[in-house]
């Protein structure tokens, strides 16, 4: 019970200032457009911008969970963008040839983790910095991909896949659900076996890890593949919502928005201690304020530089140069 | 042999060995117009690769060369087409915007104290939101001044041509060479890419040779940019998005180690030729489909960077004893 209050009472000043930011984004939007936050249900499925922003969110979010555990071990993972396009085709291109969705899905999955093994095995095995192991793949992904597809957009109308994209359960529509479902098993995983503790001890000092009798390789192993897995999910999204798998704009540029996503989460590029939730609450911040900058009529492109900003203000937040700034306050401890 | 060389040779021999194998299934490969048109089309790749040259060989990495492309044609095209200045002014503001941009960067790198990947990320957007935002349209240039250079070429034997452009990325390339391996700037270079602690004890003023590279990388990239708006005769906001990692790869593929500290810029440029020599293969067999190029750069890039964990891997062992 006290190692459980101890990690509320860590949590809870870092998880304000990401929530209170959220509501911040959300309001915006809502003075923007007065029927932000309106919900109907129409032919039994729910209807709002909330809706819509958690539903179009959830891609981002879902890699943003395995792009967590990746820059926890103090990497990052490049190729997601690609493995989602790989993943996307593997399933179309399945369907589209017979196989039931049954069969193309799993495959799909075991693509994706298949492509994150590679990374993880470049990294632990052959020891490359995980930037330049994984842009082999983001380069390379979308080629294989585009064989896949022989290079056009492979659409496909089997009710299974389209359910995953468009289908609703208890009215909600299925990307958040399965969204909430892969965190919650997803922290389940991390706090509740001694994995979290492992991939922090790999991101804070991988030698001293490996020296406290822990095997590195094998725990970044684990986080690559599970990064894969995550990219795999959300390719399949991406795909079932627009019924077709574009191997060359599938997940492009997604995987700049998940590191985003999990620098505003607060987790340290440098490794260590990490947080999912954070990082969920991140996308979100990102899509709301996709959705906000939509709904104001602004320019898309306005939203490229809201994002610089916003990564700017979290570097000058984040840096050893504030950090001393924070420190000589008065009444502060030194 | 010096075993620092192995890597650059390694490169000479496959792009003549795949010169060969292509020029055996297809002679014409071997005209002096194939090799011209190879420096034309890939200028501004080669331009922009020199200066990201400079920021790995620091240990870094630049992610926003495209998006600096895609500002600095648009920027000049704004500024010859709405504002009516000559071309040449033109490229001087733009040059000087994109070099201040670089050395923004490379402040907030080095004081901040923060990976330059997720800095020049946040440059990226930005750069690319600016340019969106100055046109969303592709400018047409019709000066006669891009005419006149259009027009500006050398002959070679056999029919070919060596551009302004394709001479100006090999002047660009030679200059390179020297700054890198003939002035003391180079020298800071190498000494912050081997290892910045020791590089600083040594009394290389760090943080000036930091933002030097960035506004380096920037400004080239700039240049890169003016010469696509040469090559296009248009300038258009999208234009070059997903060029850095093409950029990244032909560095890569040039020998240079992605830790820092060991490069050559020549290397830099037979990457460059490599990869238009895939895409130029790809053209001539006219079965294949253009995302072969990807497949096949992607494991060129997989081959060097496991060559070059080999080569250095008992360097690396002694680092860290």
């Amino acid at each position: 019970m006290t190692t459980l209050s101890r990690i509320v009472s860590r949590l809870r000043p870092a998880l304000s200032v990401q929530l209170g930011a959220l509501v911040l984004v959300l309001l915006g939007n809502w003075v923007l457009f007065p029927g932000f936050f309106d919900l109907s249900v129409q032919d039994g499925r729910l209807f709002g911008s909330l809706i819509d922003v958690a539903n179009r969110g959830a891609p981002v979010a879902i890699l943003a969970i395995g792009m967590t555990l990746v820059i926890a071990t103090r990497g990052v993972d490049l190729s997601v963008g690609a493995v989602m396009a790989v993943s996307g085709a593997i399933a179309a291109t399945l369907v589209e040839a017979g196989y039931p969705a049954g069969v193309a899905v799993p495959l799909a999955l075991v693509a994706g983790v298949a492509c994150g093994a590679w990374n993880g095995f470049l990294i632990s095995v052959l020891e490359m910095q995980p930037i330049v192991a994984t842009l082999v793949l983001m380069v390379a992904g979308r080629g294989v991909a585009q064989l896949i597809t022989n290079g056009s957009i492979v659409t496909f109308d089997d009710p299974w896949l389209t359910f995953l994209g468009n289908g609703t359960v208890l009215g909600l529509p299925m990307a958040p659900i399965l969204l909430v479902l892969l965190a919650l098993a997803t922290i389940l995983l991390v706090r509740r076996t001694a994995l979290g503790l492992f991939i922090e001890a790999v991101g804070v000092n991988p030698s001293a890890a490996r020296f406290a009798g822990l095997r590195s390789k094998l725990v970044v192993m684990i986080v690559y593949s599970f990064a894969g897995f995550c990219a795999g999910l959300a390719g399949l999204l991406v795909a079932a919502d627009i019924q077709g798998a574009d191997a060359n704009n599938a997940g492009l540029w997604l995987e700049l928005d998940a590191i985003l996503a999990v620098v505003i989460g607060g987790t340290s590029l440098m490794g260590g201690r990490f947080s999912v939730v954070l990082s969920i609450i991140g996308a979100m911040i990102i899509q709301a304020t996709n959705t906000g900058i939509l709904v104001s009529g602004l320019p898309p492109e306005f939203n490229l530089i809201v994002k610089a900003a916003v990564i700017l203000a979290i570097l000058v937040l984040q840096s050893p140069l504030a950090a001393g700034l924070l420190r000589q306050r008065p009444g502060s401890r030194p | 042999m010096n075993r620092a060389l192995r890597p650059l040779v390694a490169t000479c021999l496959i792009f003549v060995l795949a010169y060969a194998a292509a020029a055996l299934q297809y002679p014409a490969l071997l005209s002096s117009r194939v090799l011209g048109d190879l420096l034309t089309d890939n200028a501004f790749l080669g331009i922009t690769a020199v200066g990201m040259t400079f920021v790995i060989l620091s240990g870094g990495i630049d992610l926003s060369v495209g998006a600096v492309i895609g500002f600095s044609g648009v920027l000049a095209a704004v500024l010859i087409t709405s504002v009516g200045l000559h071309p040449l002014v033109a490229f001087a503001v733009t040059l000087a915007v994109a070099a201040a941009f670089g050395a923004a960067m490379g402040c907030v790198i080095h004081y901040l104290q923060v990976p330059s990947f997720i800095v020049t990320l946040a440059g990226m957007f930005l750069a690319r939101g600016a340019a969106s935002i100055l046109t969303q349209d592709s400018i047409p240039i019709s000066h006669p001044f891009y005419h006149d250079v259009s027009t500006l070429f050398l002959k070679l034997p056999g029919g070919g041509r060596i551009t302004a452009i394709g001479a100006l990325m090999l002047m660009v390339f030679a200059l390179g060479t020297l700054l890198a391996h003939r002035t003391r700037f180079g020298a800071n270079v190498y000494a912050i890419g081997g290892n910045a602690t020791s590089a600083s004890l040594m009394g290389v003023p760090i943080g000036q040779t930091t933002i030097l590279i960035y506004t380096l990388s920037s400004f080239l990239a700039g240049l890169g940019g003016i010469v696509f708006s040469l090559y296009t005769s248009a300038g258009y906001p999208l234009a070059a998005v997903g060029v850095e990692l093409d950029v990244i790869c032909a560095v890569v593929i040039g020998g240079t180690l992605l830790a820092g500290g060991y490069g050559f810029v020549v290397g830099t440029f037979i990457g460059v030729m490599l990869q238009g020599l895939v895409q130029v293969y790809i053209i001539f067999d006219g079965t294949l489909s253009s995302w072969w190029t990807k497949i096949v750069i992607g494991f060129l890039l997989f081959l060097f960077i496991l060559m070059q964990r080999f080569v250095f891997s008992a360097t690396a062992l002694r680092r860290t004893e």
